[in-house]
C-alpha cells in the first residue's frame, strides 16, 4: 500500500468530455456504408489508460498485478495480454514498464486497486488524458500499415496478441494486433488529429469507413 | 539504413527507431570534489573519436526508450554487437589512428 494522495481524474460528473479527436473531421472521401469497405475506422475514446513500472524480478510484484488485472503479466517483448474483467488488457512497453488499458471510468478503481495490492518499487500513472486508442478493422488494414511504419507488420512477424511501440507516420504509436484483421493503434493526444488524418487519407484507396 | 537489434526488444528494428548518444563506459569519477579541473573537464567535455571499432551509447527512441550499447565500425558503419547498459563488450577496440 502506497501512502501517496491519489484522486480521480475523471470524476463522471455532468461535464461535457472530449476526446483527442473530437475538433477532427475526415478529409478524404469515405464511404457511406461499413459494406466492402477495405478499412473501418473507429476511435475507442475515453478507455482507461495506465502507465504500470516495476520490477520483473519482484515476483510479489508480478503475482499483484496478475492477481487485481486478473491477466498474465507479459514478461517478453511484444506481450500483450487481453480479457479478463472489462475486456482489460496490459501490454509490454519496455522491461520494467507496462501499459494497461481498461474500461472507461474503471481507471481509477484499477489503479486503487492496485496500489492497495502492490508494495516497495513501483508506480501507477493514469494518463488516460494523454492518448486515445483508433480501431481499424478490414481485409486491408496491413497494407495501410505497410505504408505508414517501417515495422514489419506481417503475420509471421506480428501474430494476433503482439503489440509493439514503433515509428509511425513520422511520429510513434503503439501497434497492436488483436484479432487476424483487427488492429489497435494507441497514439498520443497531441499527435491524435494529425494521425488519425493520416491513416484516413493512407486508407482511402482502399475504401474506408468511420464508425462510431 | 542500419537494421540495429535492440537488446531489449530482442528484435532488430529500423535505425529511424534510434538517436545515438555518443560514448559508452565513461566512468564518473568516484570523488568529485578531489578530482582536479582538467580530469572533471575530460570527464565531461571530452570523448574519442576513433577511426574504427566504438563503442557507443544508442537510445531507442521510438521503442522501449531504453539506453543500450553498440560495438560500430566507423567507416563501414558495420555493428559489431548491441549490449546491455552494465554489460561488457566482446569485441575490442582497434585503434586505428583515431584522435586522442
Ligand atoms: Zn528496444
Amino acid at each position: 500500500m502506497s501512502d501517496l494522495a491519489i484522486f480521480d481524474v475523471n470524476p463522471a460528473a455532468r461535464i461535457k468530455s472530449e476526446s483527442p479527436l473530437s475538433m477532427s473531421r475526415a478529409t478524404v472521401s469515405t464511404l457511406r456504408l461499413p459494406q466492402g469497405a477495405g478499412v473501418v475506422i473507429r476511435e475507442r475514446a475515453f478507455l482507461g489508460h495506465l502507465v504500470l513500472r516495476g520490477r520483473v524480478s519482484d515476483s510479489a510484484f508480478v503475482a499483484g498485478v496478475e492477481e487485481t488485472l486478473g491477466l498474465s503479466l507479459p514478461l517478453k517483448a511484444g506481450g500483450l495480454s487481453i480479457g479478463g474483467k472489462d475486456e482489460a488488457s496490459i501490454q509490454w512497453v519496455s522491461p520494467d514498464e507496462w501499459l494497461i488499458i481498461v474500461a472507461s471510468g474503471r481507471e481509477f478503481e484499477t489503479e486503487t486497486r492496485l496500489r492497495a495490492c502492490l508494495a516497495g518499487h513501483f508506480a501507477v500513472m493514469n494518463v488516460s488524458g494523454g492518448q486515445t486508442v483508433l480501431e481499424l478493422a478490414g481485409p486491408a488494414v496491413r497494407e495501410v500499415l505497410m505504408k505508414c511504419t517501417p515495422y514489419d507488420v506481417h503475420p509471421r512477424n506480428f501474430p494476433v496478441g503482439k503489440g509493439v511501440s514503433a515509428v509511425f507516420a513520422k511520429s510513434n504509436a503503439i501497434i497492436r494486433r488483436v484479432a487476424d484483421e483487427r488492429w489497435e493503434l494507441v497514439v498520443r493526444r497531441s499527435f491524435a488529429d494529425y494521425l488519425y488524418r493520416w491513416v484516413l487519407d493512407a486508407s482511402e484507396e482502399f475504401g474506408v469507413y468511420v464508425a462510431e | 539504413m542500419l537494421h540495429i537489434y535492440c537488446p531489449h526488444c530482442e528484435e532488430y528494428r529500423e535505425e529511424e527507431e534510434f538517436r545515438p548518444k555518443g560514448e559508452a563506459h565513461i566512468a564518473r569519477p568516484k570523488a568529485p570534489e578531489e578530482t582536479d579541473d582538467a580530469a572533471w573537464g575530460d570527464y565531461l567535455f571530452f570523448r574519442k573519436n576513433p577511426r574504427g571499432v566504438h563503442h557507443e551509447q544508442w537510445l531507442h527512441a521510438a521503442g522501449c526508450r531504453k539506453f543500450f550499447n553498440v560495438t560500430r565500425h566507423t567507416v563501414s558503419y558495420e555493428i559489431l554487437e548491441t549490449y546491455k547498459v552494465g554489460q561488457q563488450p566482446t569485441a575490442r577496440t582497434t585503434d586505428k589512428g583515431g584522435a586522442k
